[in-house]
């Protein structure tokens, strides 16, 4: 099939405006959206076809969020910039409370079709209150999908399903990652939800990752077999829902489970991929299960600590080094 | 306007649907038959009657923990009330959100809410569908308390309402008392429409217990709002006659001064304007007050002799596609 190269950003704005032809309902909004084309030109793609339905807003998050509620149940299918991931905490309860609760609480009578989206992760020197991974947050509390992409395909495919699913979604879109280039089918595809993908095979160890995370680790794969060592990268893709079944099966040809995510190690989504793991394939693993995770502090601005506390692919390949091959 | 007498009839009975209805919650409550929580809009019945009865089916609203009466003006069944603050499984929601959190978007509520003010950003993303995107001539009338008034959602959507010039009306009930706080000790301003000059779109104050007054105020504001005069914000004056919630000890209050506000109390004030022009006499009234306790009785009994959902069924309703997601 056909392929063209394009960046993870202009990949997510194929898929909206595909989608935005398709169906008038669809709208986005949110801060820095329209004029700037999004704080990391995320939207540039997107402007000048639907100008209407790009809008930007004030700031205020406790309405960015709850809006989209309000905007979902009157029928249209709202598409909201979070800006960065650290602001949404400044309008959490809109999320945690409404969007994620309305369905459950009303016992299902609508759908609620929303999709949170922006830019999560590390920069370079944005310190603690721009370079913020959250997702685990929102594996932990119930009420929406999450998705945490690595690649323009994975994220065009996840866009394209999510534009047409009848859920709150929430993605994010790690700020290293908008700029990266890869390949995309010519033609519309779908990536359905709780599908990982395998990024490289391999024999003795299942690396369980996602988004920047994911690079990283096949950087150390590569790095790693040269000593013999022989990764198996899994990208979940998504986190809910989360794909089981490969992550088990994996475990189960390798007998050991490394788990690899930018946010905080302590209580991090790895944990709750391990407990499972130890509950459903005890009797496969050969060793314990190990995870790599930001330490457990804020990030710090200094270019050495930021290195320090962030995970990367010398974190990787250190951790392997525990098991005992 | 002139009202007809079949006109002030239903509005009056509106309002005594709903104080029968909420008399008989408090009662069933005490009972243990109703379990968590109730907040009442005993002495506030006006307010609902008199705005809602300007909207059509298909205009939207929002509503608060104190929501039963907007429920009601809005069409809602007292029946599938009654059960739903049963927790019962023919509930508007199932039994999942109980009284606080009761809503029914088939007629126009997108929820009674749990969060002070959190009606009003939903309210705005209504606003928005409506003006940008389905180009609808609905409106969408968000209530909320005076306490709602000192969050930052309300300020942030009156902003956002009024560079947006959406069709929507504020409607604070101002009942005297946040929560157990007295509103003139936690609100910087004796008038909560002078807010409405910081954002730049009209605030108006009315007598929140004059049934009249509410409803000529919202005729007109409703009609404006309809044809793209950009939000309103509506303060209704009135008083909270029962605790925050239904055992609420009131420490905070005394006796005397809310045995005074039952003389200003909306239905009273009406019912005396009704008789004064001979659109109303007792036997009539009894009629009325007869016809809805019996509609409220046969809620109860509804509610009453209806199932609960199955505990499992708990599993079900977070997600339209897989109600599991247990990992």
């Amino acid at each position: 099939m056909a392929k063209v190269e394009m960046t993870f950003s202009g990949a997510i704005c194929r898929a909206i405006e595909e989608e935005m032809e398709k169906n008038p309902n669809i709208f986005t909004y949110g801060e820095d959206i329209a004029q700037q084309g999004g704080i990391f030109g995320q939207y540039k793609g997107l402007i000048g076809k639907y100008d209407d339905r790009v809008i930007d807003t004030p700031i205020s998050e406790e309405v960015i969020f709850g809006s989209a509620v309000g905007a979902a149940l009157a029928g249209t299918r709202p598409i909201v910039e979070f800006h960065f991931a650290d602001f949404l905490f400044t309008g959490m309860s809109s999320i945690t409370n409404q969007i994620m609760k309305i369905r459950y609480m009303s016992g299902g009578q609508r759908d609620l079709p929303i999709i949170l989206r922006g830019p999560d992760g590390r920069s370079n020197n944005a310190a603690a209150q721009h370079s913020q991974s959250l997702e685990t947050i929102f594996m932990h509390v119930p009420g929406i999908k999450v998705l945490i992409p690595s690649t323009p395909a994975d994220v065009y495919g996840l866009y394209k399903t999510a534009l047409n699913q009848p859920d709150p979604v929430i993605v994010f879109e790690h700020k290293q990652m908008y700029g990266k280039k890869g390949f995309v089918d010519e033609e519309e595809y779908s990536i359905p939800f709780g599908k990982a993908d395998i990024k490289r095979e391999g024999s003795d160890i299942t690396v369980v990752t996602t988004s920047r995370m994911v690079h990283e680790s096949l950087k150390a794969a590569e790095e790693l077999e040269k000593e013999g060592i022989s990764l198996e990268i899994i990208d979940l893709r998504t986190l809910i829902p989360w794909d089981r079944e490969t992550v088990i099966n994996s475990v189960k040809k390798t007998g050991r489970l490394l788990t690899v995510h930018e946010t905080w190690k302590r209580a991090g989504w790895g944990a709750e991929i391990a407990s499972v793991v130890q509950e459903e394939a005890f009797d496969y693993l050969d060793d314990p299960i190990y995870r790599v995770g930001a330490k457990n502090v804020p990030n710090s601005f200094s270019p050495e600590q930021e290195n320090f506390i962030m995970p990367d692919k010398d974190n990787v390949v250190e951790e392997v080094k525990k098991f005992l091959l | 306007m002139e009202l007809s007498k079949e006109k002030l009839i239903e509005l009056y009975e509106k309002m005594v649907l709903i104080r029968t209805f909420e008399m008989k919650a408090e009662e069933k409550f005490y009972n243990n038959e109703i379990p968590g929580f109730i907040h009442l809009y005993i002495g506030e019945e006006a307010i609902a009657s008199g705005i809602i009865d300007h909207l059509n089916k298909d205009d939207l609203i929002t509503s608060t923990h104190r929501g039963h009466g907007h429920m009601l003006a809005k069409g809602a069944d007292p029946k599938l009330m009654m059960a739903e603050l049963y927790g019962k499984k023919s509930g508007y929601c199932k039994g999942k959100g109980g009284s606080m959190h009761i809503m029914n978007f088939d007629l126009g509520v997108l929820g009674a809410n749990g969060e002070v003010a959190a009606g009003l950003p939903i309210a705005a993303g209504a606003g928005m569908a409506i003006k940008m995107i389905k180009k609808t001539d609905q409106v969408v009338v968000a209530f909320f308390g005076d306490g709602a008034s000192n969050r930052g959602a309300f300020h942030e959507a009156l902003n956002w309402a009024s560079i947006y010039q959406l069709p929507i009306i504020f409607v604070v009930e101002y009942n005297n008392y946040a929560s157990t706080v007295n509103s003139e000790y936690a609100t910087s301003v004796k008038n909560i429409a002078d807010r409405a000059k910081g954002y730049n779109i009209k605030g108006v104050t009315v007598d929140g217990n004059d049934l009249l007054a509410v409803h000529e105020t919202a005729g007109e504001i409703v009609k404006a709002v309809r044809e793209g005069s950009g939000p309103v914000l509506l303060e209704c004056k009135t008083y909270r006659l029962k605790g925050h919630f239904v055992g609420d000890p009131m420490n905070y209050r005394d006796d005397a001064e809310v045995e005074e506000k039952w003389k200003n109390e909306p239905i009273g004030r009406f019912e005396k304007y009704l008789k004064d022009n001979d659109y109303l006499d007792d036997e009539k009234k009894n009629e009325i007050w007869s016809k809805y306790t019996k509609i409220i009785e046969d809620s109860v009994e509804f509610a009453r002799n209806d199932d609960f959902p199955a505990a499992e069924e708990a599993l079900e309703d977070l997600f339209a596609d897989d109600a599991g997601y247990d990992y």
